[in-house]
């Protein structure tokens, strides 16, 4: 039990420090974008779904593709700084509102997918957290996203349209940063996206939450101004927007944009 | 050079003329590369935002926290790390210089990587922490203490390594004056050793202060982050950056001036005007 | 000066037997091993008695001030102090004040809080310690500098200060390690005087590490000297001064010093003696026999360009080595069967007019010749 227990603290551990890295990375190099290669700039909740997307897409046009996954704005100020990346993948609408306003899109943004906000509890669920209401509670440690980042803009959102405040512990910098407090076990509960909670593979428990789809984030994509290889980037683009690409991202527990 | 104390203006003449070229090229680059960045926020600041910024309750908040948890730090930092910079300096141990050495492990590591290791051993299912939680029901991580203690962190290494230098470097033989005047070794300690390593003690505060005061990987991964309670200036900083980063760029600018206002301050009342 | 029952005593301090006339408020045998370096040294001192450690550089003087201080762990040995074991105890339980070389006065405490650190260390109250050290400082003539921090004290001021500060613990022992030694040599004079005045008054035992024999001569009651780790010598002053036993005390004192064997009138001198070479003799004044030293002044040895004539027993040929100015005279090194040091004036100098590598001729009467057992 504390062995298990402990393993998966490290490997939560070893999870932040790469999302923290990733964080600091930047962009990828400049001749990523020359010569049937891609580099997409992807929202960091996208990161598996996006690497299996990318794979196959590679193996299809053989061409190269290379991600930059972080959070949205980081990306946004990045492409505003001028980064040389060939499409922009958003987790939210504002964000990608940024990008388009300052003219860096080429056409315009299409939503790919939504994500909803969901309750991840550790294992066995130690607080006993039943619904969104429950994380108001005065035992229940809970941490959710920053305002200012898309996950907190959705979880403030959320607690407008339930009515419920919760008493948060902390407010973190990313929702990856949120589902990692519940992993090393520092909270009861945290606010994330439902895709979230599938990628964190048993290491959390989802518990769904009423009315979650009021405050959905919408995933925008498009292509950008600055690609050395529009073409590719539109195919890219497509290539998410199909059937294949809607599959995979279900899978990983997106919802369609179709869905109200 | 003429002998005596010639006036200001001629040793000063007399010296600039001696600068070689060799050493002022590249410090007048090294100025530059360490300056410009400043000069650009200075520049990008909208001055208007400033003093409606510093009236703001959130800012007011997080910038009193940071004061506040920087001083703690460095006070804590001052209670431990004195006498750790001693046993280091003027104590022989087996495994002494694994010890001096592993002092500056966290001026090495990121500080996220501290902050991962303070929640594995003091997070509430920490090696340590986990019993603290289930005797009292008390857990660090989120309240302001957690702040305080990541910046210890990062931030003591910094004032064991001053004061240990200046510890090495005071004369032991006044020491054993004191012994022979009759001091026992934490009275000759307190008396003698520590008032005349002060100048490296107050370096090594003034160190830890400004590292404790710009902390934010250790304290966003281990204190986590809430308005009031841990949100420090330098996370505050990095999450506006998220929505507008003129903001940031001005919260940055309200952290420097408050730590050179005060680091000045300290500098006329300790150190004196040389 | 001393009549303590180890005056006449000499050399062999490992010899002394407990039935000297007064017991000795300092009593102490201190060996410390350092590598290659071991002091062994029997050191003692009267009630009231001044006591110099003389010796050349890296003889043990200041290890052996260090031991009795207890700043030197001792390999072995003991340190009784008025008739105390004190050997066990640590440094700031021992009832000693230590002057240091350079004073190690505390730099951010005033003078006064310098002299009251002691007292206050040792218990008594802020305000008793603080009255304590006024009154010290009042006796050393430095009530004006009693606020003044050790920096702009002038050296001679700066020694006080710490003498007052090693003697504010009213300690039964004082040991002061070159006292005079960082002061110029104006200053030092005047200093010399009033520290020899306060160690007369100052009545516990005194130890005093130095290496000028001036200083030796005239503030101690007794001399001690230490070569190689070991006692070579021990006496009062003038006995030391007037009957060196080894080559370093010798040049110390302005002597030419030599052992031999008498036979007579004769000595007969040691091969290889100050780099004499066999065979060479001494005549002394009186008879006697057995091995001894003979001792006389450079400024008993005259010099001629032709050999004398007349009464001079002692007779010798020699090679100019160096010239040097040594006072008001002229000290001529001469080298050859018995090497010697020569004083002479200016003038007779001149008349000789010796280049170096010139033979003179080198004669010494024999009353002048001291001639004492081995």
């Amino acid at each position: 039990m504390t062995d298990g227990r402990l393993r998966a603290g490290t490997a939560a551990a070893s999870a932040l420090l790469l999302a923290a890295l990733a964080g600091c990375g930047g962009a990828p190099g400049g001749d990523g974008a020359r010569g049937g290669s891609l580099t997409v700039f992807a929202a960091a909740s996208l990161t598996e779904v996006f690497t299996g997307l990318g794979e196959r897409f590679e193996e299809e046009t053989g061409s190269t593709v290379e991600f930059s996954f972080a959070g949205s704005s980081d990306l946004a100020r990045q492409i505003a700084d001028g980064a040389p990346a060939d499409v922009f993948a958003s987790a939210d609408a504002p964000t990608m509102d940024e990008v388009a306003e300052g003219g860096f899109a080429d056409g315009d943004p299409e939503v790919f997918a939504r994500n909803v906000l969901r309750i991840a509890v550790p294992p066995g669920n130690p607080a006993g957290v039943e619904d969104f209401a429950d994380l108001a509670g005065d035992g229940v440690t809970v941490a959710v996203c920053a305002p200012e980042v898309p996950c907190g803009a959705a979880a403030e959102e959320l607690m407008e349209a339930t009515g419920v405040r919760i008493g948060a512990a902390s407010q973190e910098e990313d929702v990856k940063a949120a589902l990692t407090r519940v992993r090393l076990g520092e909270v009861d509960a945290a606010l994330v996206y439902e895709t979230d909670v599938r990628s964190a593979d048993g290491d959390v428990e989802g518990i769904g939450i009423e009315g979650a789809e009021e405050a959905a984030n919408d995933y925008p994509i498009v292509p950008l101004a600055s690609s050395g290889d529009p073409g590719l980037a539109r195919e890219w683009v497509d290539f998410v927007l199909s059937e294949e690409g809607a599959g995979a991202l279900t899978d990983a527990g997106f919802r369609p944009a179709s869905e109200p | 050079m003429a002998a005596g104390a010639p006036g200001r203006r001629t040793a000063a003449a007399v010296r600039r003329g001696r600068t070689p070229w060799a050493l002022l090229v590249p410090a007048l680059i090294g100025l530059a590369f360490l300056v410009l960045p400043f000069a650009g926020l200075l520049i990008r600041t909208p001055w208007g935002d400033l003093l409606p910024l510093l009236s703001s309750a959130e800012v007011r908040g997080a910038l009193w926290l940071s004061l506040g948890t920087a001083t703690a730090a460095t006070a804590v930092s001052l209670l431990f790390g004195v006498p750790l910079a001693w046993l280091i300096a003027r104590t022989e141990f087996p495994g002494r210089r694994a010890v001096r050495a592993l002092v500056t492990v966290p001026l090495v590591i990121p500080p996220v990587v501290g902050g991962v290791a303070l929640l594995l051993v003091l997070g509430r299912s920490g090696l340590l922490g986990r019993h603290l939680y289930e005797w009292t029901g008390f857990s660090l991580p989120f309240t302001t203490a957690a702040v305080v203690v990541a910046q210890v962190f990062v931030a003591m290494p910094f004032l064991v390594i001053s004061v240990e230098g200046a510890l090495r470097g005071a004369d032991r033989r006044y020491e054993e004056a004191a012994a022979t005047l009759g001091a026992s070794r934490w009275t000759a300690f307190r008396r003698v050793t520590l008032p005349m390593a002060a100048p490296g003690v107050v370096a090594g505060a003034v160190l830890a202060w400004a590292r404790a005061l710009g902390e934010f990987g250790a304290t966003i991964t281990f204190a986590g982050n809430f308005p009031g309670t841990t949100q420090t200036m330098p996370l505050a900083v990095y999450l506006a950056m998220q929505e507008s980063p003129e903001q940031a760029v001005v919260l940055s600018l309200v952290l420097l001036l408050v730590s050179l206002a005060v680091l000045v301050a300290l500098r006329d009342r300790w150190v004196g005007t040389p | 000066m001393s009549t303590e029952g180890g005056g006449a005593r000499r050399g062999a301090p490992e010899g002394a037997s407990g039935a000297e006339a007064a017991e000795p408020a300092l009593d102490a045998r201190i060996a410390v091993d350092r590598g290659r370096f071991r002091l062994d040294a029997r050191i003692t001192a009267g009630p009231g008695e001044v006591v110099a450690l003389l010796g050349p550089n890296g003889a043990g003087k200041s290890t052996a001030l260090r031991a009795l201080a207890g700043l030197q762990p001792l390999s072995a040995g003991r340190v009784l102090l008025e008739g105390r074991d004190i050997t066990a105890d640590p440094v700031e339980r021992r009832p000693i004040g230590v002057v240091f070389q350079d004073y190690l006065l505390f730099g951010h405490m005033s003078a006064l809080e310098n002299v009251a650190f002691g007292p206050r260390c040792r218990g008594a109250g802020r305000a008793e310690a603080r009255a304590a050290a006024a009154a010290l400082l009042a006796d050393m003539g430095l009530e004006a500098y009693a606020h003044t921090r050790p920096r702009r004290l002038s050296g001679g001021q700066a020694q006080r200060v710490a003498l007052a500060r090693a003697l504010a613990v009213r300690p039964r022992l004082l040991l002061l390690d070159e006292p005079l030694a960082a002061l110029d040599a104006h200053t030092r004079v005047e200093v010399r005087a009033g520290l020899g005045r306060r160690l007369h008054d100052f009545g516990g035992a005194a130890v005093l590490v130095t290496h000028d024999p001036l200083e030796a001569m005239v503030l101690a009651d007794r001399v001690t000297v230490l070569e190689g780790g070991g006692v070579v010598q021990e006496g009062p002053p003038a006995e030391v001064a007037r009957f060196p036993r080894t080559d370093y005390v010798a040049r110390l004192v302005g002597l030419n010093l030599y052992r031999g064997v008498r036979h007579g009138t004769s000595i007969e001198v040691d091969p290889g003696e100050g780099g004499a070479a066999g065979g060479a003799r001494i005549e002394a004044a009186s008879p006697g026999g057995g091995r001894v030293f003979a001792a006389f002044p450079p400024r008993a040895v005259a010099l001629y360009r032709e050999e004398p004539v007349g009464t001079p027993r002692n007779v010798w040929r020699l090679r100019v080595e160096g010239v040097e100015r040594f006072g008001d005279q002229v000290r001529v090194r001469l080298g050859g069967e018995l090497p010697l040091s020569a004083d002479i004036t200016p003038a007779a100098l001149a008349e000789l007019s010796p280049s170096p590598g010139a033979e003179v001729w080198a004669s010494v009467k024999a009353t002048e010749v001291e001639c004492y057992p081995a």
